[in-house]
């Protein structure tokens, strides 16, 4: 099957050898850190995670966020997802791949990876962690190719097939609460240590990861006529909607609490995101930006004269999925680092290696995703005609 | 006359092979006996540290510093430690790496009463180390058992299984971890070759100098100290000089409401 991706026409080889650039970049980039070390990111003894643990959080809510078409498709044989759930899970396949490539990336000493598997350690949440994304990349990526296969050949799917995906859903849940369970278990950290910071993992994770099904479903259409349908795009703008909403509200309640208690602890990280602290104020322009522009794109997607304008929709879609990325990712990550566990304040900026690494990372998720939807809109096209 | 040769060749071999034989069986017997009798054996080990088996939870190693006594501007303990286990200076914040070293009176002790702190708390500068925590975040982060929680309540670190991935210093709560996030080779002023140097890519932070203790030594800083303002011993003797301290006087551990358990104490 997956010869299909092999055949494409000019702009399909300009794209694939575009993210074939952008890999190699990514590579000598890469090549560098492991000469000299991680020395050459903008991290640092008091900042010691950044751009790569923030992009492993918001890709593990994307791949989480599959779930959102798997669901009502599976269990609740909502008959327009039909064409869309497919590139979820791909979308989903793609999304634990590179989070998992972001935490090698973050690694000191990835060649030690296996450690971890050869030292179970089950207190640690990164063992954990490492379990269910590499189950959930496997049964995403199986089942989704086994539905495809027996689409392709006119087959019902093996009787396997169907129990794995209904054991994805509650491990969709499991993936990302678990990531929520790395920070939310550390004390000191105050920004992290909230018990509402899984369901904010979900919430943020349903919106933004919707929203950029969406896109993508809306990419497809442009790039190769295959169309996934306005009803479920229709489905998916609402769900984006409250999930974003339920985000927002998640949120607000973090605000209510850690400043209406007082407690300096509670408060210093939100404050130094979104008012700066000792007059360090170096996210506070980009967390306002996240704060008012994922309010309004949810307000766009919630009227419905709007989110049915396609020009508003992508807008809206695009708007969410980086405000999300801004405040889960940049805001959530960063943020907990500040102030130190010796109280001090210290910024951080990414370098331009860090920044190749992580856009070569990004080009390596895509192509795959490339890869696979090029192999289902082959299928698709080929049996609807 | 060819089958004369042969049976010499023969004999030749089997004096060889014998001659070889008694001589792995004499350094055979030679090895097992200084194993086995100290006073046969090449390097000196100090004994009284292996005479008997280590019962996990039996010695809890603990520091008690008394801030009242620690000079301004001195540094003698920190830089003793940082000298005997071969901890780079790279002279620069971000690729730091410390294992002990002194911050005002706030920034040690956050979480303490900060209003109308007298002048004098407030002018001291406070030692800042690992503190072996009883119930350490770090070791229960670690994915590799990496760092661990050694019998004798040392938060101890293994440098050839640490991956990099630096869970630890997110989970420590006092910010005594440091990564190598560079070669530290490039910038040890002054190795010594007691101890190892790390490599680029893992943790590492203060080890209560527990390759000291085995050789039956004080901690390098706890020797240093010019005023003998660091008392070090086990916490779970009642009879220990420590332990006569902490009875005696009023004394804080950093950030006592986390639950952490340090195993270090502060008079102030």
């Amino acid at each position: 099957m997956i010869e299909k991706a092999l055949k494409g026409n000019r702009s399909y080889w300009i794209w694939i050898a575009f993210l074939v650039s952008v890999i190699g970049v990514g590579l000598s980039a890469y090549d560098q850190q492991r000469w000299f070390g991680l020395t050459v990111t903008g991290m640092g003894r008091d900042i010691s995670w950044g751009l790569y643990i923030a992009q492993f959080t918001f890709l593990v809510g994307v791949a989480a966020s599959a779930v959102m078409v798997v669901l009502p498709y599976y269990l609740h044989h909502q008959k327009e997802f039909a064409k869309t759930v497919i590139i979820g899970e791909f979308m989903a396949v793609s999304a634990t791949l590179m989070s998992m490539l972001f935490i090698l990336a973050d690694m000191g000493r990835p060649d030690r990876l296996l450690n971890i598997m050869l030292y179970p350690s089950p207190h640690s949440m990164v063992f954990w962690d490492l379990l269910v994304l590499s189950g959930y990349l496997a049964m995403n990526l199986v089942s989704s190719w086994a539905m495809l296969g027996a689409e392709r050949k006119g087959v019902p799917p093996k009787p396997w097939v169907k129990p794995l995906i209904y054991l994805s859903i509650p491990w969709a849940f499991s993936v990302h609460t678990v990531t929520a369970f790395l920070y939310a278990g550390m004390p000191g950290r105050h920004l992290w240590l909230t018990a509402v910071l899984a369901p904010r993992f979900l919430a943020s994770a349903f919106a933004a990861g919707t929203a950029l099904l969406i896109l993508v479903s809306l990419i497809l259409k442009r790039t190769t006529g295959f169309d996934t349908g306005k009803e479920a795009r229709a489905k998916l703008t609402v769900l984006a909607a409250y999930a974003g909403v339920a985000n927002i509200f998640f949120l607000g309640t973090e605000f209510f609490t850690a400043f209406y208690s007082n407690v300096p602890a509670h408060k210093e990280s939100l404050q130094y995101l979104f008012f700066g602290l000792d007059g360090h104020c170096q996210f506070v322009p980009l967390m306002w930006y996240s704060l008012i522009s994922g309010v309004a794109s949810i307000i766009v997607l919630l009227v419905p004269a709007l989110r049915k304008s396609t020009p508003w929709l992508v807008g809206a879609c695009s708007a969410l999925v980086l405000s999300i990325w801004i405040d889960k990712g940049v805001g959530l990550i960063l943020g907990g680092f500040v102030p130190s566990p010796l109280q001090e304040i210290v910024e951080y900026t990414p370098t331009v290696t860090e920044i190749c690494v992580t856009l070569g990372i990004w080009g390596i998720g895509i192509l795959l995703l490339t890869l696979l939807l090029k192999v289902v809109v082959a299928v698709k096209m080929e049996n609807e005609q | 006359m060819s089958s004369v040769a042969d049976g010499n060749t023969m004999m030749n071999e089997e004096r060889r092979e014998f001659i070889k034989k008694t001589a792995i069986g004499v350094l055979v017997g030679l090895g097992a006996a200084s194993g086995l009798v100290p006073a046969f054996s090449l390097e000196k080990t100090v004994l009284p540290v292996w005479d008997e088996k280590p019962v996990p939870g039996k010695i809890r190693w603990g520091m008690l510093i008394d801030t009242r006594k620690c000079r301004e501007g001195c540094q003698q303990c920190a830089a003793a430690c940082h000298h005997v286990h071969n901890v780079p200076d790279f002279r620069n914040k971000k690729d730091e790496v410390k294992w002990m070293w002194k911050n005002p009176y706030q920034n040690v002790f956050p979480t303490a009463s900060q209003q109308f702190v007298s002048k004098e708390i407030q002018d001291r500068s406070y030692l800042a180390l690992c503190n072996h925590c009883a119930d350490s975040p770090c070791t229960k982060a670690c994915p590799t058992e990496a760092t661990f929680k050694r019998w004798d309540g040392i938060v101890a670190m293994d440098y050839h299984r640490c991956i990099g991935c630096r869970f630890c210093m997110a989970a420590c709560p006092y910010g005594s971890r440091s990564f190598n996030w560079q070669d530290p080779r490039t910038a040890i002023h002054d190795p010594v070759t007691t101890y190892p140097t790390r490599e680029q890519g893992v943790v590492e932070k203060c080890n209560f100098c527990s390759d000291r203790l085995v050789k039956g030594q004080q901690p390098a800083c706890t020797e240093a100290c010019p005023e003998q303002a660091l008392t070090f011993g086990d916490l779970n003797d009642p009879r220990s000089d420590i332990r006569q301290l902490l009875e005696a006087n009023e004394t804080m551990q950093r950030k006592p409401e986390l639950g952490t358990k340090p195993s270090v104490f502060y008079i102030i």
